[in-house]
């Protein structure tokens, strides 16, 4: 089980509200701008921290229900390339916010020889799949997504530590943002949103044209983006963005069990975050610098904590307890009747008082870049919450796994 | 040619809806519509399981020579969902309206992802391996229905 995966990440988002917490109370306007120390050593806490951790965790396990492969790598290296990829991501916040050339060279090596020991696995696993499924090629194209985004983050860095010159850091981050936001981040949970929804909320399927249509988009624009025609590339990644949000509400509306399922919430505050990212987009490009750059942070916001954060806890409450009964059935073949059923892993009030902590967390964040520092500080503190509940409800999981006679 | 794969597949997605019509009576306490709901489905759903493991799975295996490979995981799973189906029918019978929707929740769980592999790789296979006994293969399923005799 990947359980180890999803309680570093977990720890991540913890560290990520705690890091905001700090920086609002004792930092004057430390988040005001997406450029400030804080605001890009938080960022890399969310992103490589909580939302790549648990999103390589995932796909070592979906990866043999979805298509039907293996990723061929040696527990000893998967645990290795877990404490790699935590470290670098702590070495290389650190780096970014106290500005300490050793901390991101460090952050670079260490996240490389991680990175490096999954890639043979995982290209394997996903490039020789037979399978021919909805979710194949999104999910090819994420992976090479990473690893521009990897190399543009590798270029960055280590030109920030002064190995060599950097001749335009500003367009190179909006590659890396773009790249890793848009391709990996939004491609990976599109290609996972078309299998898992219809498989697990028993909703039609997403119309196969579409879906085709909003993976050869998001293709299209990072590659315009990436070739410097960046207005078409945003209206590009705006429409795929609505298209993909108002697709995945219009088939949750049509779901055909009518028993409630708290992970939907999850998903429908995921949407709704990322239409307002896609409505945002287009007016932060039309605005000065000094006026956008607080609105581009409240973006980033909606897209990290509201978006991609929300869709990851669902999924995660979706996976985690079936993984664990699974688990438990095929270690210690006890009765159903004996062991706890999923929803006794993590009850649904639990998860609904996640929810309501998760969206006030998000609702008091995005106008935060606008207000004074101390404002944001009820924000970080129920976002901090939110964190220390999914931790908690990670280590319930885990110990009714071992109370019933479960082996890690 | 999918003849195989359209077949099954086709009998997820009834077993799928039968399963719906269930957790339906059940979340709102229609105790005398869900046994009757209930029973469709379980019925319904050990009749797929025969189909397969009785009809399509020894036919694959002989052709193949596989059989310790895909068919033995997916028995595996079926075993799995008959505990479950079992559990399930006992909270019914306490009217246990809580015990059933966690079962039907961790149900649900277990039979898409074993529907996912049987759909998107093993179906395909059996489809390629059996094309010309495809047919045969169908209408014999076809026969094994809730109360046959799948071995007749």
């Amino acid at each position: 089980m990947p359980l180890g995966f999803f309680q570093s990440a977990a720890s991540f988002l913890l560290l990520a509200a705690v890091a905001g917490m700090l920086a609002s109370l004792f930092w004057t306007d430390a988040l005001a701008s997406r450029w400030s120390p804080a605001a890009l050593a938080i960022t890399h806490l969310l992103t490589l921290g909580f939302l790549g951790l648990v999103m390589l965790g995932s796909l070592l396990q979906m990866l043999p229900v979805l298509l039907g492969v293996t990723v061929n790598v040696r527990p000893f290296w998967i645990h290795a390339a877990r404490h790699g990829l935590s470290a670098g991501a702590l070495l290389l916040a650190l780096g970014l916010g106290l500005g300490e050339r050793i901390l991101l060279i460090g952050a670079a090596a260490t996240l490389g020889l991680s990175l490096l020991v999954l890639i043979p696995g995982f290209t394997r696993a996903l490039f020789l799949s037979r399978a021919r499924t909805q979710l194949t090629w999104p999910y090819r194209t994420a992976w090479i997504a990473l690893w521009v985004t990897f190399i543009l983050g590798l270029t960055l860095a280590l030109g920030l530590a002064g190995l060599w010159p950097l001749s335009d850091p500003i367009g190179l981050t909006h590659l890396h943002l773009t790249w890793g936001l848009a391709g990996w981040v939004l491609l990976l949970i599109i290609g996972s949103a078309y299998q898992v929804i219809p498989m697990l909320q028993l909703t039609p399927p997403y119309p196969n044209r579409m879906s085709h249509s909003l993976i050869g988009l998001l293709c299209a624009g990072l590659i315009l983006g990436t070739l410097g025609a960046t207005a078409m590339a945003s209206l590009i990644l705006v429409l795929t963005a609505l298209g993909f949000a108002f697709s995945t509400l219009w088939i949750q509306h049509q779901r055909r069990r009518k028993v409630d399922d708290e992970t939907i919430r999850f998903w429908r505050l995921g949407m709704v975050s990322l239409t307002l990212c896609a409505l945002l987009l287009p007016v932060t490009q039309t605005l000065a610098e000094q006026h956008s750059d607080p609105l581009q942070t409240s973006l980033g916001i909606l897209f990290l904590i509201g978006f991609a954060s929300s869709v990851v806890i669902g999924m995660l409450y979706k996976i985690l307890p079936f993984l664990a009964w699974f688990h438990l059935r095929t270690q210690t073949s006890a009765p159903s009747s004996q062991i706890p059923n999923m929803k006794q892993f993590i009850p649904d009030p639990q998860q609904r008082q996640h929810f309501w902590l998760h969206l006030s967390s998000v609702v008091l964040l995005v106008p935060t870049p606008f207000l004074p520092g101390p404002f944001a500080l009820p924000g970080w503190a129920l976002l901090t919450l939110s964190a220390l509940r999914l931790l908690r409800h990670i280590g319930a999981v885990k110990r009714s796994f071992l109370a019933h006679g479960g082996c890690l | 040619m999918s003849r195989i794969a359209d077949y099954l597949s086709e009998d997820h997605t009834h077993c799928d809806d039968l399963f719906v019509a269930a957790e339906n009576a059940v979340s709102t306490t229609d105790w005398a519509l869900a046994q009757t709901a209930f029973e469709q489905f379980s019925n319904a759903t050990l009749c797929h399981l025969a189909r397969e493991e009785v009809i399509l799975f020894p036919a694959f295996e002989a052709t193949t020579g596989m059989v310790n490979g895909p068919t033995q995981v997916m028995r595996m799973e079926h075993t799995e969902m008959r505990d479950t189906l079992s559990a399930m029918a006992d909270s019914l019978a306490r009217h246990d309206s809580s015990a059933f929707l966690g079962l039907s929740e961790t149900l649900l769980m277990l039979m898409r992802q074993h529907n996912t592999k049987e759909e998107q790789i093993l179906y395909r296979m059996c489809d390629q391996m059996l094309a010309g006994e495809a047919d045969n293969l169908v209408v014999r399923m076809a026969a094994v229905t809730p109360g046959a005799n799948p071995q007749a």
